[in-house]
């Protein structure tokens, strides 16, 4: 018996809510991009759920090149977030806010 | 007609264009001999032009041509303009005056010039000067006729404007350039419509096929722009305005340019077009009404003028309008004549003048001098020949050439143009005898006069060479068809023949009214018994108005040069700073503006473009969702 492909969007769907809460609340750097991987990987999986409900493989595919740009991106990321923090002693969000106007 | 090659025809120019160079570049080094090389090459190519004279009058009378290819100047397509110089007897006429009266104020010039700290760049100007006239003279086609009409103007420019110290000098220049260069536009845009009916620019094609090519109104259209150029070359009226200007130039330089060939460009230019003009019949009375007009206009200004070289400059205005008329007339050939006689006895007259000038250590007004025969004798006596020329006093050239004019316009029954003509005749002899008793004759009115010098053997010489042509060279035209107009007849045909009074009898009148307008002059000015200062003031405003040449000037000034003026700054402070400048800096402050309200969404909160984004997404999902 399968699981209904439900289960896995409504567990896709609050695992990205709370990413999206933790992107918009959060004031360090650190864990907004924390927030931000785990948006990604709810989208992670409701793609290998589709690929599943559809027997195609190309959603198994996407996911693992969403891992893969992930896993770079986070790289930069926390290159970005190293950098800032040596400057600056803090990576407070709010305080990085000269690039304006 | 079967062209021949002469070696000899590019050597015409070719010599003065060297002189030019050669002065232009090394005239400083060359110090005193920069004149004598100028002169030299001239006389040169004066000894050239006889040459080519007498090879020319060794040919039968209906081949009388020279044609050399230089080379090919512009070749586009079926449109073809080459470097070609064309002698024939009208040109080989000119280049004799061009060279010959060139040669000799050359000469002049080096005296008159000696203290000049540019002696050597006045010689490159006087050289080139001559180049462009016998371009102009020489071409072949409209082209190389208009590369020596500029040339002559440029010339002109440089020479007025000589002694650019004085402002008033440079702002002669550039009006002689500016006015000119509106009858030059004119004449162009006539060039364009030759080409555009003919295809070509070659004189032997536009006359020889014009009859075809051409309706009476195009012959019209064309042959009066081209006349707008001579007007403003030869300076007519309406413009005439910038000739007693360009007395500001040097004294030979006014003889040279302003008397004796550049403003004769312009009766050349209609003589040699004449096709085109006989081809409209209207273009013909045009041009000698503009002729009667300007040679009495010019004639009324003269009288009242107090330069010396003023009075000269509107006296050639006044002439060159007596060789309109007799165009106007078709009498080319007299035209061409007088052209001749005038340049004589013109160029006699201005370095004479010049002498005098230079005697009177640069004293201009004939108020200021007196008495001048007895120490200026052989500038007397040359001036005296000059002036009694121009005057119409048998047996000088002046008189015969005068007399041909009246006598066509008597004999083709053109009796207003006679009588008119017969009045503009004893005006000229009104203000030569003036001139003539003001400057050499009672006591002298000031220091000046009364310590003059004769001018120096290198100044007098030609004068004398001058007085000698100007007293011979009426017995060109002595005979009846004329020995002159006889050479001629190839390029201009006979002239008009017809019935009237007699020749002598017409020789008769207008030998009276000469020596009536002379023997006034002497009561008034020469006997002592007439006060003509106070004359003078009896007769104002008149005197007033007549000095300013009747204020065309002024009236030039209201409604030209004025409105252009207030149009120009209406276009500089209004149209192009407010209107143009306006629009763009409107368009960068609004751009400005709006980007200073737009900047301000850019908060710098991390989180709060978060939450754009993330609306946007929903935005997006929900817009997609409700298009499923």
């Amino acid at each position: 018996m399968r699981t209904p492909v439900a289960y896995y969007l409504i567990v896709s769907g609050i695992l990205f809510m709370l990413g999206t809460i933790g992107v918009l609340t959060r004031k360090n750097a650190l864990l907004i991009f924390m927030s931000v991987e785990l948006q990604l990987n709810a989208v992670n999986l409701s793609l290998v759920a589709f690929s599943r409900l559809h027997d195609d493989l190309t959603g198994q595919v996407l996911a693992f090149f969403s891992m893969v740009v992930a896993a770079a991106e986070v790289v930069v990321g926390l290159a970005i977030i190293v950098a800032i923090y040596r400057r600056r002693r803090s990576v407070d969000v709010d305080d990085v806010r000269e690039l304006r106007w | 007609m079967v062209s021949q090659h002469s070696g000899l025809l590019w050597l015409l120019p070719a010599l003065p264009l060297l002189g030019a160079v050669i002065n232009l570049f090394f005239g400083e080094r060359l110090g005193r001999y920069a004149g004598w090389l100028a002169s030299a090459l001239v006389i040169a190519s004066f000894g050239v032009a006889l040459a080519l004279m007498s090879q020319l009058l060794a040919k039968p009378a209906d081949d009388r041509l020279f044609l050399e290819h230089l080379f090919s100047w512009i070749d586009v397509g079926r449109f073809h303009v080459g470097a070609d110089l064309r002698l024939d007897d009208l040109s080989m006429t000119m280049v004799l005056v061009v060279t010959g009266i060139g040669a000799l104020i050359h000469v002049y010039a080096i005296g008159y010039m000696a203290d000049d700290p540019r002696y050597g760049r006045f010689f490159a100007y006087m050289n080139l000067f001559v180049f462009f006239m016998l371009m102009l003279v020489l071409g072949a086609n409209y082209l190389v006729l208009y590369l020596g009409w500029e040339g002559v103007g440029l010339c002109s420019y440089l020479l007025i404007g000589f002694w650019s110290e004085v402002p008033a000098n440079a702002e002669a220049a550039k009006k002689a350039f500016i006015t000119t260069r509106i009858g030059d536009t004119l004449m162009l845009v006539g060039l364009a419509l030759i080409v555009f009916r003919f295809g070509t620019l070659d004189f032997e094609v536009v006359f020889g096929t014009a009859g075809s090519v051409l309706t009476k109104d195009a012959a019209t259209v064309i042959a009066l722009l081209l006349f707008a150029g001579a007007i403003g070359k030869s300076a007519q009226v309406p413009l005439h305005v910038w000739l007693p200007d360009a007395m500001a130039g040097p004294t030979p330089v006014s003889a040279l340019i302003h008397a004796a060939t550049m403003v004769t460009a312009g009766v050349y230019l209609v003589v040699r077009s004449h096709v085109l003009f006989e081809l409209s019949g209207v273009a013909l009375t045009v041009v000698l009404v503009v002729g009667l007009v300007t040679a009495i206009f010019a004639a009324t200004c003269a009288i009242a003028q107090q330069d010396i070289k003023r009075v000269l400059a509107y006296s050639t205005i006044s002439q060159l309008g007596f060789m309109f008329m007799a165009v106007g007339m078709r009498a080319y050939a007299v035209a061409i004549f007088f052209l001749v006689a005038h340049a004589f006895y013109k160029a006699l007259m201005f370095l004479g003048a010049g002498s005098v000038i230079h005697g009177m250590h640069d004293e201009q007004d004939m108020r200021q001098m007196g008495g001048l025969r007895r120490l200026m004798p052989i500038t007397f006596v040359t001036f005296l020949i000059g002036a009694l020329a121009q005057a119409g006093v048998p047996p000088l050239a002046g008189f015969f050439a005068k007399d041909a004019v009246l006598e066509v316009a008597q004999h083709t029954d053109r009796t207003a143009v006679y009588l008119l003509g017969s009045l503009g005749a004893f005006l000229s002899a009104f203000y030569l005898g003036r001139m003539l008793f003001l400057t050499f004759f009672r006591e002298p009115r000031s220091d000046a006069a009364r310590t003059a010098h004769e001018s120096p053997p290198v100044m007098w010489v030609p004068l004398a060479i001058l007085g000698f042509g100007v007293a011979t060279a009426g017995w060109l035209n002595l005979t009846p068809e004329g020995r002159l107009a006889g050479f001629l007849q190839d390029v201009t045909g006979f002239g008009p023949g017809g019935n009237g009074l007699g020749t002598f009898e017409l020789a008769g009148i207008a030998v009276v009214l000469s020596l009536t307008a002379l023997v006034v002059t002497w009561w008034i000015y020469g006997s002592g018994r007439v006060d003509w200062q106070a004359l003078r003031e009896g007769l104002e405003p008149f005197p007033r108005a007549a000095l300013r040449g009747w204020d065309v000037d002024r009236a030039y000034d209201t409604v030209v040069i004025q409105p252009a003026k207030a149009g120009a700054w209406i276009t500089a402070y209004v149209v192009d700073a407010r209107i143009i400048d306006g629009s763009v800096n409107a368009i960068g402050a609004g751009v400005r503006r709006l980007a200073d309200r737009g900047r301000l969404i850019q908060t710098g909160f991390v989180r709060s473009y978060a939450l754009v984004l993330f609306l946007g997404a929903v935005g997006i999902l929900v817009y997609v969702g409700v298009r499923l």
